[in-house]
């Protein structure tokens, strides 16, 4: 029974520490279908978890922060796709630019609110949900208690963008311009709408993900609290083969690596070492399927 | 919609030109920066004061303010020269990493009793040999794969920073020490300061060298001739006899020795150790860098001593007016987006005129 019950908590603390790389990674699959590649997911993340705790204090509603979040995501994805797709802007590049552009306006908002270098102070934080009678169950009801809301909605995320990429008019349209801009836009595809839709719906659930971290997981803003999340995330969309399922599966095997060096202390995994295999991996599975990846022929290619 | 590859951004517009939108954009961006300092009730004007004289107030500023570019310098002359040959390098972060840990650990692996004259260049040499390792893969990887180069720098970068995180963590702590860093260096192998009571070294005149060597290997040597070309039209190149994949990993490897180099004279230059995670994102700065010094060797300089000062004056001005010292990440954000952005300055410039 014991071993049943360590078996749950891996399970659980594995979904929560998910969450944030999952919901960017779906992002970021939406935005590479499209053939647009956003490095500045970090950044968004970072200033999605900030828009979260600057709305939660205001408001005084956690939920008010998520929607916060999501409209900071829509804003900053318009403003990349204005550069990269109406000025023609580098890629690459402009991730970059926002990355660093985010680091420091999220600290320096941070501080003309609460007047702290790098931290902020408490806001209101999202209640977690039990299932009713369901929890009562023996050992299984632990799942069913104190739970993020945002567990279920990150699996719902990723099944519908699954859904609508694989099985919808919009999403076959939207991997064929990733696949052929030329060939979909000869056949009538506005390519320019789908592509800012695609960045614009990727950088919310980014900046979604961030919010979790913020709001959610705890209830304040520090200083680069994404922590190289969103490059996870980049990641975690390679390995899951540009697919939002794939995508949500590598982040549970990232989150898992985290998870057993929590719940097994006895382990005794250096943090560096649990860290560093997301990347070991991505990098073994791009180098092993070399030139046969499932990329869109024209990724980063407008 | 034409499919392009490669960076030739340097090439395209005329140096007059580009000269004045890198001035437009840098223009640009601390006017926007003021405007948010306005917006969230700081004085911009009394704020940029304070950032001048943090950076160039003084004898010990000014050495700050050169003290902060020497690094910036080498990764701008690296990521400059992976443009060049129509690469880019964005794992100079990783890079540096690799770099300043393995000349590290040589230098203190050593024996005592060799002469320094010896061991120092050993120590520097076995550094710069690890971030040639480091880039020459995203090169070969690139090369053979057709593989993003962007997506392998991206997790070599974090593989390098990590890694020496163990390795300082694990078996090369300092004794007694709080924070995870190296034992501090022999004082024969530290680069003697500049200007006393700073941090202000040697390092300074290798990094002005190596922009003299930068600009000696395009102008004059055969190699330089053929990275060139490479980034110009690598089909072409090809065609012309150029060997694509061994310049191309070759570029990658040369880029990668060039921003090791930020770390090795952090560690014998500025710091005198190793520290784990001493880079505040130097490798990414070089992007910036790179691009606004349009790959030429004193643009380069000039750019790296910019953000040098913003990096000095940044301290002062969030003592002074209360700003936060990250505010120069937010400039520092912004050039790069405009300058990467000639389209957008052009449109401004064009609304204005009509």
């Amino acid at each position: 029974m014991e071993i049943l019950t360590t078996m749950v908590n891996l399970l659980m603390m594995t979904f929560r520490l998910s969450i944030p790389i999952a919901l960017a990674a779906i992002g970021v699959t939406i935005s590479e279908r499209s053939g647009v590649i956003n490095l500045g997911i970090e950044g968004i993340m970072l200033l999605g978890a900030m828009g979260a705790v600057v709305g939660s204090h205001i408001a005084g509603s956690a939920w008010i922060g998520l929607f916060v979040a999501l409209a900071t995501g829509v804003v900053v994805g318009g403003l990349y796709a204005l550069f990269v797709l109406g000025f023609k802007a580098n890629q690459s590049v402009i991730g970059i630019g926002l990355n660093s552009l985010a680091s420091g306006l999220t600290v320096v908002t941070v501080k003309s609110i609460w007047n702290k270098e790098g931290i902020s102070g408490t806001v209101d934080q999202l209640e977690t949900f039990t299932v009713p009678l369901l929890h009562k169950i023996p050992t299984i009801g632990t799942m069913m208690t104190d739970q993020s809301p945002l567990i279920p909605i990150t699996l719902f995320v990723s099944l519908f963008a699954a859904y609508v990429l694989g099985r919808t008019k919009v999403g076959l349209r939207l991997t064929s311009i990733g696949e052929h801009p030329l060939a979909a836009a000869t056949a009538g595809i506005p390519v320019m709408r789908y592509r800012t839709l695609a960045i614009i719906v990727g950088s919310a659930l980014a900046a979604l993900g961030g919010a979790y971290l913020s709001v959610v997981h705890s209830n304040l803003f520090v200083n680069n609290m994404v922590a190289g999340r969103g490059f996870m995330a980049i990641a975690a969309n390679i390995l899951g083969g540009w697919n939002p399922i794939g995508a949500l599966l590598a982040s549970l095997l990232f989150a898992f690596t985290q998870a057993l060096r929590f719940q097994f202390s006895y382990i005794q995994m250096p943090e560096q070492i649990s860290q560093l295999i997301p990347y070991v991996i991505t990098l073994l599975v791009l180098v092993g399927v070399g030139r046969k990846a499932k990329s869109p022929a024209k990724l980063g290619v407008l | 919609m034409k499919p392009k590859g490669t960076f030739n951004l340097f090439a395209r517009r005329k140096d007059w030109e580009s000269l004045w939108y890198s001035l437009l954009a840098i223009v640009f961006s601390f006017l926007l920066v003021a405007l948010i300092m306005l917006a969230m009730g700081y004085n911009p004007i009394n704020a940029y004061a304070a950032l001048f004289r943090g950076s160039f107030g003084s004898v010990y500023a000014i050495s700050l303010t050169l003290c902060r570019s020497v690094p910036l310098i080498f990764v701008g002359l690296a990521v400059g020269f992976a443009l060049k040959g129509g690469m880019f390098n964005i794992g100079g972060e990783g890079q540096l990493y690799m770099g300043g840990f393995t000349s590290a650990v040589t230098a203190l692996i050593l024996p005592q009793g060799m002469p320094v004259f010896i061991s120092l260049p050993l120590a520097i040499l076995a550094g710069m040999v690890a971030g040639m390792v480091w880039g020459g893969a995203i090169g070969l990887i690139k090369a053979k794969l057709q593989i993003n180069e962007v997506i392998v720098a991206i997790m070599l970068n974090y593989i390098a920073q990590l890694l020496t995180s163990f390795f300082v963590n694990k078996y090369f702590m300092a004794k007694g020490s709080m924070t995870p860093q190296t034992e501090i260096l022999p004082a024969g192998m530290q680069l003697p300061n500049i200007v006393a009571n700073s941090q202000l070294t040697t390092s300074l005149y290798i990094a002005l060298f190596m922009g003299v060597v930068y600009w000696f290997v395009f102008r004059h040597t055969v190699f330089g001739y053929e990275v060139n070309a490479l980034g110009n039209n690598p089909s072409a190149a090809g065609t012309g006899g150029v060997h694509t994949v061994r310049t191309t990993v070759l570029v990658m490897a040369f880029s990668g020795a060039l921003a090791s180099m930020a770390g090795i004279f952090e560690v014998f230059g500025t710091y005198g150790r190793f520290i784990d995670g001493f880079s505040p994102g130097i490798g990414f700065t070089g992007i910036a860098i790179a691009f606004i010094g349009q790959g030429k060797p004193l643009g380069i300089i000039l750019a790296a001593i910019l953000f040098g000062s913003l990096q000095a004056g940044a301290m002062q001005m969030s003592l002074m007016e209360g700003v936060s010292a990250h505010i120069d990440k937010v400039i520092q954000g912004l050039v790069i987006v405009f300058i990467a952005t000639p389209n957008f300055i052009r449109y401004l410039l064009n609304r204005k005129t009509r």
